[in-house]
């Protein structure tokens, strides 16, 4: 299956992802330039990567909703696509109205850079299918504005929707409720703050967010031999 | 009588020598923005005129060597056509005045450094120094230079791999900023700064160029006075984002073809990139001011030149390619502008509007700088030979393993790293927290291993000597990893150059580096002098700091931490020796006895080598479960810290030694490492063959560490009660009120 991991201005977890996706996972990945007003039509999934996209600037996200590729990403998801957003990824897919809530700074108001345990909360997802219910693997989370805020009701519709990806069990930012990463009501578009893409191989000192990778690609029908 | 008065020269940081020897050379009078444009270039920091003559006694070629100290960077060739770029560099005085924005620059300008030179920078690790932190300027300092660097390095996008931090009176008026960077790139693919080719633009890329930072470079080679803290407006304003998309740009444009030579602004700006270029080709270089770009209106000519914005870059493009790279960098939104052209009259030209402002030889900036052998007697040495009095401390010493376990200097720095982005680009095979960083190339089966270090109590105690045991310590760090050093990069810190004692400190230093450096096979291939460090008459500790490289073949690391149960416990290199004089230096003197005396520890560096070689061989043949070099607080520090890893695996120590028991437990002698292993029997081989000492002193057991010597019990501690004062300190520290 093919990937697009979108660059912008400031991206800087774009080749890990490409890496991960096509050294790791066994895929293939293309870089899309945000000023693109089109994706390619081979795509299966979009990623939008960490970083700090044009600087973040007023706010993380803030810029890159208006960038041209999103009109692009938001068509795509509208039409099925699957779209991932890992960290500033999330942060984006936020502010462009794709997925419901806020990220905030952390509560501890430092960034935070550390490997966290996370539970698995659904597998009625692309993005989990390949893992179990209640499974705890481990990621790196590494960011300053990761804290998930939402109104009551946003999140007890997350909950009752089964929209919540993942929680953290050793809350590192303040999270509301743990949430660690969320999906849209379409389940094709899906947020997390920490990085699978840095614990695909062992050198990087965990496998488990292959995890995420693999679930996709099974998802498009294309499994690694 | 001059142009200019006594007080306009001084104000300069120019002697009226200094002043004479630009009159002779112009033959001529200078003019304001000429007079700027030398103080800048004949400043400490951008000339080294103290230490230049001392540097020269650094080895500095090796097999690996391909770019040794005058460029940007040093290069080191790590086989498979591919290249690293690295080097230290300060910013310590900038770092003083605002710590936020001092710092975060330090990280940006030493970032430039590299991919100047075409490398992609991989890694960054900092070695800080504070005062104390139980006053509550030094801990803002402390916070405002570590969010700097999270701010700067994890925007940009380069992993903080680790570094030290490290407490000392000397340090209140005074911290220490200095940041080590990384780049790796292809042989073929290295860029120098040189403006060759007679007739080709010159070309200014990146942020556009405001008032901020004039004079920053004179101001770092000065001393702190009241005053200082006025001098904010000279610290410059970092901004990551824009650095980010300078590297991008640059490192895309310079695969068109292109670029014939490329120079970062950093320190002293466009003087020092024209002035610098010009001067490494034998060429001249003539540029108009009016076509720089300006954040700011009616700038002088004396400002432009003067400013040290960041994040931007001067290049050299073929003729009549301009364009190939004018696309590059509108491609990531930046200004790319023509402001000049070489010339081939070896002249800087700077002309405002078509008037010419200055006009002088580039050799006179960047080659004629005055160069001094200042007078040195005696390295400065506040304290005594003799040691105080030892009092009985056999019934406290697990009080004592939990002070120093508690210490600034020796607990966890988890509360600073962790702010640091040190994943970012998946290449980190070790991080923060071990005995050195590990970074793999994915292009290549190699990894470089680099550790940072400096010890200033040892370098005040003997400069020579702490100094020697400086590079011993780096190289120990890497072998214990499994990495053979390769190359080094210092920084050297220290205080007014004028004071014949403080300049014996540093000659003293440098000779010390040099002997070792030669002796371990890594030779410097850049670093940089920070001079003047002193507030009010006070000056710092000397403070060099190492940082040196090592490679490796990419592989899973070995771990610092016990792993298994029943373990045999061998110290690799022995129990080392030590008497009261040689403990003065310790952290055992600090913190418990609050002194500082005597001698450094001693070192027989032919010793010290061999503990590598049998280390690197143990490491490679994997015939240990873990490795952990000794180092401040000693055996015992040592031991606790093995035991602090995820699996909670501590050890029982039986010693047998007539050493006096804070010796032996918190001497701090070189060349020992802990090795766990399920193999003593090759272990002890392999020593044999190496021809150093390998002791068993023990086993690993769960949850408990236990250090027993000739059946007395000197500590026994449940791990967790150990690892909470350790973890917990630094941030009780910082949140005391």
């Amino acid at each position: 299956m093919r990937f697009g991991v979108v660059v912008f201005p400031g991206s800087n977890c774009d080749h890990d992802a490409w890496y991960a996706i096509t050294h790791n996972a066994g895929q293939q990945a293309e870089f899309i330039w945000h000023d693109s007003l089109d994706l390619p039509s081979h795509l299966d999934a979009v990623i939008l990567p960490g970083g700090f996209s044009y600087g973040d600037y007023l706010r993380c996200g803030a810029i890159a909703r208006f960038s041209p590729v999103m009109s692009a990403v938001k068509r795509f998801a509208a039409e099925g696509g699957l779209v991932l957003g890992i960290c500033n990824g999330f942060q984006v897919l936020v502010e462009a109205g794709l997925l419901p809530g806020a990220l905030v700074r952390n509560k501890g108001l430092k960034f935070a850079c550390r490997s966290t345990p996370l539970r698995i909360e659904t597998t009625r997802s692309p993005f989990t299918s390949e893992g179990s219910k209640g499974q705890v693997i481990h990621l790196p989370v590494a960011h300053g504005e990761g804290c998930y805020v939402a109104d009551e009701r946003t999140l007890d519709r997350l909950e009752a929707e089964d929209r919540i990806l993942f929680r953290y069990l050793d809350n590192p930012n303040g999270s509301m409720r743990d949430i660690a990463g969320i999906l849209n009501e379409g389940r094709n578009v899906m947020g997390m703050m920490p990085h699978p893409e840095r614990a695909t191989e062992p050198l990087m000192g965990c496998t488990d967010g292959l995890v995420v990778l693999q679930s996709v690609a099974q998802f498009a029908g294309c499994v690694a031999s | 009588m001059s142009a200019f008065s006594d007080e306009i020269i001084a104000v300069h940081q120019l002697t009226g020598g200094e002043y004479q020897k630009i009159v002779s050379l112009l033959g001529r009078e200078p003019t304001y923005t000429e007079l700027g444009i030398f103080s800048v270039m004949w400043s400490e920091h951008c000339s080294y005129k103290s230490s230049r003559l001392h540097l020269k006694k650094l080895p500095t070629r090796g097999k690996l060597v391909l770019q040794g100290p005058g460029e940007n960077a040093g290069i080191i060739d790590i086989g498979d056509d591919y290249a690293i770029a690295f080097k230290i560099e300060s910013h310590n005085h900038p770092s003083f005045i605002e710590p936020f924005q001092g710092a975060a620059t330090g990280v940006g300008g030493i970032l430039r450094d590299i991919f100047t030179m075409g490398a992609r920078p991989i890694a960054v690790m900092d070695a800080l120094r504070f005062g104390p932190l139980d006053v509550p300027r030094n801990r803002r300092i402390l916070e405002g230079v570590v969010s700097g660097i999270s701010h700067y390095g994890n925007c940009f996008g380069v992993p903080t791999v680790g570094g030290e931090c490290v407490f000392e009176p000397c340090y209140n008026g005074n911290p220490l900023v200095n940041v080590f960077a990384l780049g790796i790139f292809k042989k073929d693919e290295i860029f120098y700064g040189k403006a060759e080719g007679i007739g080709n633009p010159v070309i200014y890329v990146g942020a556009k160029t405001g008032r901020d930072g004039i004079h920053g470079a004179t101001m770092a080679s000065g001393e702190f006075t009241e005053e200082s803290k006025q001098k904010r407006p000279n610290v410059q304003v970092g901004d990551p984002f824009m650095e980010k998309l300078l590297l991008e740009a640059c490192l895309e444009a310079m695969k068109t073809g292109a670029i014939v030579g490329i120079q970062d602004m950093g320190a002293a700006g466009l003087t020092c990139s024209t002035c610098e270029m010009g001067s490494r080709a034998g060429t001249g270089v003539e540029i108009d001011l009016k076509l720089v770009p300006q954040r700011e209106v009616g700038m002088t000519p004396y400002e432009i030149m003067l400013s040290e914005s960041q994040e931007r870059m001067l290049l050299v493009a073929e003729k009549g390619r301009e364009d190939e790279v004018f696309q590059v960098f509108r491609k990531w939104g930046l200004d790319a502008v023509t402001v000049g052209v070489v010339t081939g009259d070896g002249i800087l030209r700077v002309k405002n509007h078509g008037k010419v402002v200055a006009e002088i030889p580039n050799r006179d900036l960047a080659d004629e700088a005055p160069l001094y052998d200042r007078p040195h007697t005696k390295p400065y040495r506040p304290a005594p030979y003799e040691a105080p009095p030892l009092p009985d401390r056999t019934g406290h010493l697990k009080t004592d393993l939990i002070a120093l376990l508690s210490s600034a200097d020796i607990c966890s720095k988890r509360w600073i790293w962790e702010q640091y982005d040190y994943t970012v680009r998946t290449n980190t095979v070790a991080g923060p927290g071990t005995d050195a960083a590990i970074i793999r190339i994915k292009e290549t089966g190699t990894s470089i291993a680099m550790s940072l270090d400096g010890n200033a109590r040892f370098c005040l105690l003997n400069p020579r000597e702490g100094s020697k045991l400086i590079v011993a310590e780096c190289c120990r760090n890497l072998s214990t990893v499994g990495a053979l050093p390769v190359a080094a990069t210092n920084n050297l810190n220290f205080g007014n150059p004028e004071r014949p004692e403080i300049m014996a400190q540093l000659v003293e230093s440098i000779e010390g580096i040099a002997e070792a450096c030669a002796f371990f096979e890594t030779p410097i291939t850049g670093g940089n002098v920070s001079l003047y460090n002193e507030t009010l008459g006070e000056g710092i500790f000397p403070s060099p700091v190492m940082g040196i490289v090592g490679l490796l073949k990419t592989a899973q690391p070995l771990p610092m931490h016990f792993q298994n149960s029943g373990r045999t416990i061998i110290l690799l290199g022995g129990l080392g020796r030590c008497d009261a004089i040689r403990f003065g230096g310790t952290q055992y003197a600090k913190v418990i006895m609050k002194g500082l005396w005597g001698l450094p520890p001693a070192l027989d560096m032919d010793y010290e080598k061999r503990v590598h070689a049998a280390i690197r061989q143990i490491v490679a043949e994997g015939t240990a479960e873990s490795a952990h070099d000794v180092s401040d607080g000693g055996l015992a520090v040592a031991l606790a810290e093995c035991c602090f890893g995820p699996l909670n695996t501590g050890a029982s120590i039986d010693l047998d030694s007539e050493l006096r028991p804070e010796f032996l437990l918190f001497h701090e002698g070189p060349s020992r490492i802990l090795v766990s292993t399920a193999d003593p029997e090759r272990i002890f081989h392999i020593a044999a063959e190496k021809g150093v000492q390998a002791v068993s002193i023990g086993v690993t057991l769960k949850g408990r560490l236990r250090i027993t010597n000739r059946s007395m019990t000197w500590v026994d501690s449940e791990l967790t009660a150990l690892r909470e004062c350790w973890q917990a300190s630094l941030e009780h520290l910082l949140h005391q009120s």
